[in-house]
């Protein structure tokens, strides 16, 4: 029993209090006060850059994920373990050493930047870097999910439904895809609540220009270290209100797609 | 409608599976192809059914080459070995799915479905999935989606292999029953000679990618072509040795023929009886149901078996110890020469 309190006490003080207390600081000097620092012109702009480019990433990652994960299970590709060791390399580097990483390829002083700069194709330090920073560091969450799931279904399936007729497109719409929704949306789901946190790559990456560059979570920074702890409580509290309802909508698609199973 | 199979030929990289298979099955046929596993059966189904290509040979089907056609264009029923229903599809959608993809109206589908879960004798679980049914009922299922869009032929590959012995003999005498009902072309493909014996017109036997012989169940059991299916087909006995006038170590055996030799006996075709001046002794005796089946060693070293009516007269004084005589009343011989794949096949 003492035990059972003992854990309790631990993980509601290291995950619950520094939760409330965001949300009170956030609501310390009032609900209009918090309601003006989210709606500052620049917070505005750096949140809906955020969920913007987070949105873009999420679409993004959950078709090209599907694809790999699809390409993982069902081809024997000689670079198979590469492929799949090359797919969860971003969960080891450092997200800002990702962001590192990109500059060094996009970056207006490299070759590949100049070239593409010249096309008046900015990578670095525009809104397609953030979107590629995304994209990276988000990489396996869509892989992961889907393949155990791809990986259950019985090719004979799609077979099947080949001898009776069925077009590729309608074998892959109505044979492939309707069990691996769930686990494809799941994935996408945390592909985005990932995206909406992400600093670290931005930060490198972005340039954090406000109104154009500017996510959410480098705004906050920026304000904290500005003195204005009350404005990066408000936006703060914002990113994890959205991560309280998308974490247990995420969990509910897993066990959907796993439950999918026969 | 017909199937022709011209000179098949597959190779997996360099090995082959299918080595120059020819045969034909006539319109309304119910044909077995049988063999032991890894023998080249499953891939030729593939190959008719269009799911592999084939690196030499021809399919005509009901008069013409098919061999260009993609498989969804080939009008041919697959029943996989497990199913492979649409998990997510109700057993409706499963059974209609076919005949949505001809664009067949909804009325048309829903009165084809009902038919086939009369038929099937499933009405009434038209809307479970298929994790809801049970291995036999999903086996049904699977030969009603393959059949709703009426195919020109029915491919079953291995059909009744992931359901239990009792199920299987069920869904057996069921699948020959409806094959006199619905007439469909149909081959399937079996390790399993008593399903192929019980449920086919004629049966193939395939061995190492080779077709050995082509027969009613009749003429395979009664004139085996070569020592593989002698030997493949029942529960037999291999005797090697050299037969001289007609006799071979201490059996008389009625086999033309001498020199080295591979005899084999079917366990039914010998008799056994109780004698002190016989030339073998009982080790065994093990009852099997309405059968009694006597495992014996002659006295020069050979092991040998037999099987008998379990109330056979033969059968007093016959116990383990035993001395016995030994009547061959029927034998095939083949000059001995070492067999592909040789082992001991299971009865």
């Amino acid at each position: 029993m003492l035990l059972r309190l003992g854990f309790g006490t631990y993980v509601s003080a290291l995950v619950a209090a520094p939760v409330l207390a965001i949300l009170y600081e956030a609501f310390a000097g009032g609900l209009p006060a918090c309601i003006a620092a989210i709606t500052d012109p620049v917070a505005k702009d750096a949140l809906l850059l955020s969920l913007g480019l987070s949105a873009v990433a999420a679409v993004i990652n959950g078709v090209m994920g599907t694809a790999i994960a699809w390409g993982l299970v069902r081809w024997a590709l000689p670079g198979r373990k590469l492929l799949s060791a090359l797919v969860d390399l971003p969960l080891a580097i450092p997200t800002l050493v990702a962001g590192i990483l990109l500059v060094a390829l996009y970056g207006p002083q490299t070759g590949l930047g100049r070239v593409l700069g010249g096309w008046h194709m900015d990578i670095a330090f525009a809104t397609p870097g953030i979107v590629l920073a995304l994209l990276f560091v988000t990489l396996p969450f869509v892989v992961r999910v889907v393949e155990p799931v791809l990986a259950e279904l019985d090719p004979a399936e799609e077979e099947a439904a080949t001898t009776m007729g069925a077009s590729r497109w309608l074998t892959f719409r109505s044979v492939l895809l309707p069990p691996i929704v769930p686990a494809i949306a799941a994935g996408t789901v945390q592909v985005f609540a990932r995206s909406v946190a992400e600093f670290g790559s931005i930060a490198a990456v972005s340039g954090n220009i406000p109104h154009h560059t500017l996510t959410a979570p480098v705004y906050i920074l920026g304000e904290v270290e500005g003195g204005s702890p009350g404005s990066a409580a408000a936006v703060s509290a914002v990113l994890l209100v959205l991560t309280l309802i998308l974490q247990p909508v995420s969990r509910g698609l897993v066990q959907a797609a796993g439950s999918r199973r026969v | 409608m017909g199937i022709r199979v011209q000179g098949l030929v597959k190779r997996y990289g360099t090995v082959p599976v299918v080595q120059d298979v020819s045969f034909e099955v006539r319109t309304g046929e119910l044909v077995a192809l049988l063999g032991p596993s890894g023998g080249g059966k499953s891939t030729i189904l593939r190959i008719i059914a269009g799911l592999d290509p084939a690196d030499d040979g021809e399919v005509w089907l009901d008069g013409a080459r098919v061999d260009a056609l993609h498989a969804r264009e080939r009008q041919v029923g697959f029943v996989f070995q497990h199913y492979a229903l649409f998990r997510h599809m109700t057993v409706e959608q499963n059974i209609a799915f076919g005949l949505r993809v001809q664009g067949a109206s909804k009325e048309h589908q829903r009165r084809r479905v009902d038919d086939l879960l009369n038929i099937i004798g499933l009405r009434g679980l038209g809307d479970r999935l298929p994790a809801e049914l049970s291995g036999g009922q999903r086996q049904r299922v699977a030969l009603a989606r393959a059949l709703a869009p009426e195919p020109k032929l029915l491919l079953l590959d291995e059909p009744f292999g992931a359901v239990d012995a009792k199920v299987r003999e069920e869904l057996r005498r069921w699948l020959r029953r409806l094959h006199d009902e619905v007439h469909t072309t149909s081959i399937f493909v079996t390790h399993d000679q008593e399903e192929a014996f019980a449920v086919s017109d004629r049966v193939m036997i395939i061995q190492q990618g080779r077709l050995e012989q082509a027969g009613t169940p009749l003429e395979i059991l009664d004139a085996p072509a070569t020592e593989f299916v002698a030997r493949f087909v029942g529960d037999v006995n291999v005797l090697a040795g050299d037969v001289v006038d007609g006799r071979l170590g201490l059996l008389a055996l009625p086999v033309a023929g001498s020199g080295p030799m591979h005899v084999i006996v079917r366990s039914y075709d010998l008799k056994f009886w109780r004698a002190d001046d016989g030339v073998a002794v009982v080790q065994r005796v093990t009852p099997l149901g309405d059968r009694v089946r006597v495992e014996a060693i002659l006295d020069d070293g050979a092991a040998i078996f037999a099987q008998f009516p379990r109330r056979s007269s033969l059968l007093t004084g016959i116990g383990a110890g035993a001395r016995i005589a030994i009547e061959v009343t029927h034998a095939r011989a083949w000059p001995a020469r070492a067999l592909p794949g040789e082992h001991k096949c299971p009865s």
